[in-house]
């Protein structure tokens, strides 16, 4: 397949080729790729997908992928699950998860990132390649380095959840803790890629990890049945997820694969750490940065980089955005584990207790269809939880034992419905 | 005061290869301003048309974003770097064909 692609600068429109670098030197404005739909349209088509895996890859003409590229592992192809209480609770007809917790190999969305940024990674000749990370990322360069042979070098804030940094080191990467926040982590990373000839998947690679992201849509308007939603209700840390699953909706519907139909991007943060959602709700089009104070570490990003893009999706669309607490983070983790079986980490919590907020602010109607962006899986950021759930007293193996242990129960049932 | 302005690799081209620039300023502002007139070339990447700092460019005094300490008119004291830093961004709100 050739080319069909290359990297234009976001402001000036310069071209730039194929090659590691995020930002134009034209005019330091971020760079994105861009394709030629007409070539795209000659090559890809619908029927195509028929004989292909359910993953990321069954989209490949959309993707920066270079001639020749074999895919190396299956990632993504996670499941839409279609709402069975949440719905019923909150009065929704067509509520749906997008279920990135179960994204392979590492857990979490960022395996789509990682998936596209190393396919660049290799193409431009890297054999080391890294990333700055809230854990999530780490994680999955570390899994996907290990599988591909690349050596891994990951920057991440030094108080991390334990589950994070564990499930970073186990893969063999070499992880460096840095004294500060994301933010310093970042700034960290971009004068790291200015310096070192290494393939840092979210500062030089980032035009082409960004285009991963794209592929969570693809799968939902294709398991919507090639339909798009009413409304998407998306976590925002850096804020270039929002805005790829509406390029991926652009793209669907440019090349005719979709209806076009507007479709409302409703963004997700937690409020300790809010510059975007801050920024929609009080009709700025540049954000505050902030300095992070959350549970929901994975979108604790206080300088979002793609923040003016991801304000300006959110308000073409008519959508919105909100934030919620640490607490009500916990409570709508545990919420959504219950009724519908989906465990998700703490940036699932901030989207499912946002939902809900969009619900009862009546920005998300009973009519429409709206897909729920999990990103996360619970088993990271299990330390969130651990309060919630006190250790019980053990019992005997002995049936009396148990009969004791439901007599208890009961009895503390009967009294806490008295009080 | 002596403060040292650190220019990523991408700005020197239109710094004659100049990686810093010790320069006397009392603010940020004052210090961007000796910066840009001694590159005049730079200018119009520091600053929109508008005037203010470009939206994707980041500024630190030393380890601080400057929004943090109130903005380009934040005192600088002898021996501070003050450091220019492109903000790493995909963006992609348009469909060009």
């Amino acid at each position: 397949m050739p080319e069909i692609y290359q990297l234009r600068c976001r402001e000036c429109g310069k071209l730039w080729g194929n090659e590691p670098r995020s930002f134009c030197e034209e005019c330091f404005s971020p760079l994105e790729v861009a394709y030629d739909y007409e070539a795209l349209k000659s090559i890809a088509a619908k029927d195509k997908l028929a004989g292909r895996p359910f993953n990321m890859w069954r989209y490949a003409e959309f993707l920066p992928l270079p001639e020749g590229f074999s895919f190396p592992n299956a990632v993504g192809g996670t499941p839409l699950v279609a709402s069975r209480h949440l719905a019923k609770n909150w009065g929704l007809g067509d509520l749906y998860f997008k279920n990135d917790a179960v994204c392979f190999p590492s857990l979490s969305f960022k395996d789509r990132v990682v998936a596209t940024a190393l396919a660049a990674a290799r193409q431009f000749g890297f054999q080391t390649v890294g990333c700055s990370s809230t854990g999530n990322l780490a994680n999955a360069v570390a899994a996907q380095s290990a599988q591909q042979g690349f050596d891994a070098c990951v920057f991440i804030p030094a108080d991390l959840e334990p589950a994070k940094i564990l499930n970073t080191a186990v893969y063999g990467a070499r992880i460096v803790r840095i004294n500060g926040n994301y933010d310093h982590v970042n700034r960290l990373c971009a004068q790291v890629a200015d310096r070192f000839q290494w393939g840092l998947v979210n500062v030089n690679l980032r035009p082409y990890y960004a285009e991963g992201s794209k592929t969570h849509g693809f799968e939902i308007a294709e398991q919507l049945g090639w339909r798009l939603p009413d409304n998407v209700v998306v976590p925002m840390a850096g804020g270039s997820l929002i805005t790829k699953i509406a390029k991926a909706f652009r793209e669907l519907v440019a090349l005719g694969w979709v209806e076009d139909r507007p479709v409302k991007f409703f963004g997700a943060q937690a409020t300790g750490c809010s510059p975007i959602s801050s920024a929609v709700k009080r009709g700025l089009s540049r954000f505050e940065p902030q300095k992070p104070d959350t549970i929901a570490r994975s979108l604790a990003i206080g300088n979002p980089a793609d923040g003016p893009f991801a304000i300006k999706q959110i308000r073409e669309s008519g959508g919105w955005a909100e934030d919620i607490s640490d607490r009500e983070i916990v409570q709508s983790i545990q919420l959504l584990a219950e009724t519908e079986g989906i465990f998700a980490e703490t940036a699932g919590g901030v989207t499912a207790g946002v939902t809900q907020k969009l619900v009862r602010e009546g920005r998300i109607r009973s009519e429409e269809t709206t897909v729920v962006c999990i990103t996360g899986n619970g088993l990271k950021t299990t330390d969130a939880l651990a309060a919630e759930y006190p250790a019980t007293e053990a019992i005997a193996p002995k049936l009396e034992a148990f009969e004791a242990y439901l007599d208890l129960q009961l009895a503390a049932s009967a009294a806490a419905g008295k009080t | 005061m002596a403060v040292t302005i650190e220019i990523p690799t991408a700005f020197r081209r239109f710094t004659d290869g100049t990686p810093k620039l010790d320069c006397d300023a009392a603010t940020v502002a004052e210090a961007l301003r000796i910066l840009t007139a001694q590159f005049p070339g730079l200018s119009r990447h520091v600053r929109d048309d508008q005037g203010q700092i470009r939206q994707f460019l980041n500024i630190y005094l030393n380890e601080e974003d400057i929004r943090f300490l109130g903005g380009e008119d934040c005192a600088v004291k002898a021996g501070d770097k003050v450091l220019l830093v492109p903000s790493i961004a995909g963006g992609c709100c348009s469909l060009q064909i």
